[in-house]
């Protein structure tokens, strides 16, 4: 070893030192949450116990912090993931890959690659115009934002990790099928004829850094600004909300309508969801605070997906680069995915 | 030189075109800054994930906005490259 490489090596163990200072700082802070939340609320406010207001509040000061701590946490760690991960290396992989094993690969590739809607278009160019099948190239883009980390976290966060699986795997399964039906449908016809004319410069020349941890490391923090600083305001009204519906809505008051005798309340859920978009984040507290009041799981989870899976802008993104009905293929698709899983989980749970 | 910056009109593309606008100022590099906004031009490039950051038609980086220290050492590096 160089003695030159001191200082370097010195610099490396003092960044271990801190981030596993600060692991055990967001460890500590995240255990003793709950205590504190009943602290501050009972004996610094004085609230008196098993009020409207006093148990709002509670769910509020314990709820608000732990979700965004571990969003802060899983942001981070996705963020790393998916510098290993970039469009292109995911392009290479789906490309020629052939219906069943590209669809279950192209869903499993969606889930860590990085995506925005914002790209959804010369995403879309760039694979279909050099070899990735259309209905793997669906199941890419059905899996990408349906099964995002914000979504994810959230699920874990608020229902506990059993939904948050559940919610994983039928999204899997959903863009799965989706996007292997849309392969066997053969609906290359309905792509704007102008796509596969374009002249792409993918897989020739496409960046292909070289990065190394501290890069990743910089990735990770980047994708925490990013994703945690757009979506933060959106968590806690949402758990503002949930927190008003735990406090004052009387319990089962929602079993009559969005219970599972109300065989209605699935779809009326998805559509319901189509609309709504990128407020997710705002969504899923308030969502569990219903289901406390006796609304069904099944019914739940399929408003979520329709909420973040089906986006309105989404499509009309793709519009520019899909015809009506191929879109109409697409929507309708995934929505039956959905309303299948949703009467799945009423019956199942 | 010619320095690029494709995107569709996303915030982030926005955000790159503004970053990139300081990190030249701050290299004392003299550059063109344009912005590519055509869909076709930009899949020319290979770049499927936008915004990207494009120096004498050299992708640097796509999908992510870099650190101004990376974009005036690229910068200061393609002008020494004309020189």
């Amino acid at each position: 070893m160089n003695i030159r490489d001191w200082p370097r090596l010195r610099r490396l163990a003092l960044r271990i030192f801190l981030a596993h200072m600060a692991g055990l700082a967001w460890w500590l802070i995240y255990r003793n949450l709950q205590w504190f939340s009943r602290w501050l609320t009972y004996d610094v406010f004085g609230m008196a116990k098993d009020s409207h207001l006093s148990s709002a509040v509670e769910f509020f000061i314990y709820e608000a912090p732990k979700v965004l701590m571990l969003l802060t946490l899983v942001v981070f760690g996705v963020g790393i993931v998916r510098s290993f991960f970039t469009p292109e290396r995911t392009r290479r992989i789906l490309a020629g890959k052939r219906e069943i094993f590209g669809n279950a690969l192209g869903s499993l590739l969606g889930v860590v690659t990085p995506f925005c809607s914002c790209s959804a278009v010369p995403l879309f160019i760039g694979f279909v115009t050099t070899g990735v099948p259309l209905g793997v190239t669906f199941s890419f883009l059905i899996a990408a934002p349906m099964i995002n980390e914000v979504a994810l976290v959230l699920l874990f966060g608020l229902f506990g990790w059993k939904v948050a699986a559940l919610y994983a795997g039928t999204g899997l399964v959903i863009a799965f099928f989706a996007g292997w039906a849309i392969g066997k449908l053969r609906l290359e016809r309905w792509v704007e004829p102008w796509v596969f004319e374009t002249s792409t410069g993918v897989g020739q020349s496409g960046p292909d850094e070289v990065l190394t941890w501290a890069d990743r490391f910089r990735y990770g923090l980047d994708t925490v600004r990013d994703i945690v600083g757009r979506v933060w305001p959106w968590v806690l009204g949402g758990i503002a909300v949930g927190a008003g519906i735990h406090g004052y809505v009387p319990e089962d008051f929602l079993a009559s309508f969005m219970g599972k005798s109300a065989w209605w309340s699935v779809p009326a859920a998805v559509v319901l969801g189509v609309p709504m978009y990128s407020n997710a984040a705002g969504i899923i507290p308030v969502v569990q605070a219903l289901l406390e009041k006796g609304a069904a799981l099944g019914t739940v989870l399929a408003f979520m997906m329709a909420v973040i899976g089906l986006s309105l802008p989404e499509m009309i993104i793709l519009r520019k680069v899909l015809k009506v009905p191929l879109i109409a293929t697409f929507a309708g698709v995934v929505a039956v995915g959905i309303l299948i899983v949703g009467y799945l989980f009423n019956i199942l749970l | 030189m010619k320095v690029k910056i494709l995107g569709t009109g996303c915030p982030k593309c926005k955000k790159l075109f503004a970053e990139a606008e300081a990190a030249l100022a701050a290299s004392g590099v003299q550059a063109e800054l344009v912005k590519i906004e055509k869909l076709n031009e930009i899949m020319g490039y290979g770049v499927m994930m936008t915004p990207a950051l494009v120096v004498d038609e050299q992708v640097k980086v796509a999908g992510r906005i870099p650190s101004k220290e990376d974009m005036v050492k690229w910068f200061v590096e393609a002008a020494s490259q004309n020189a």
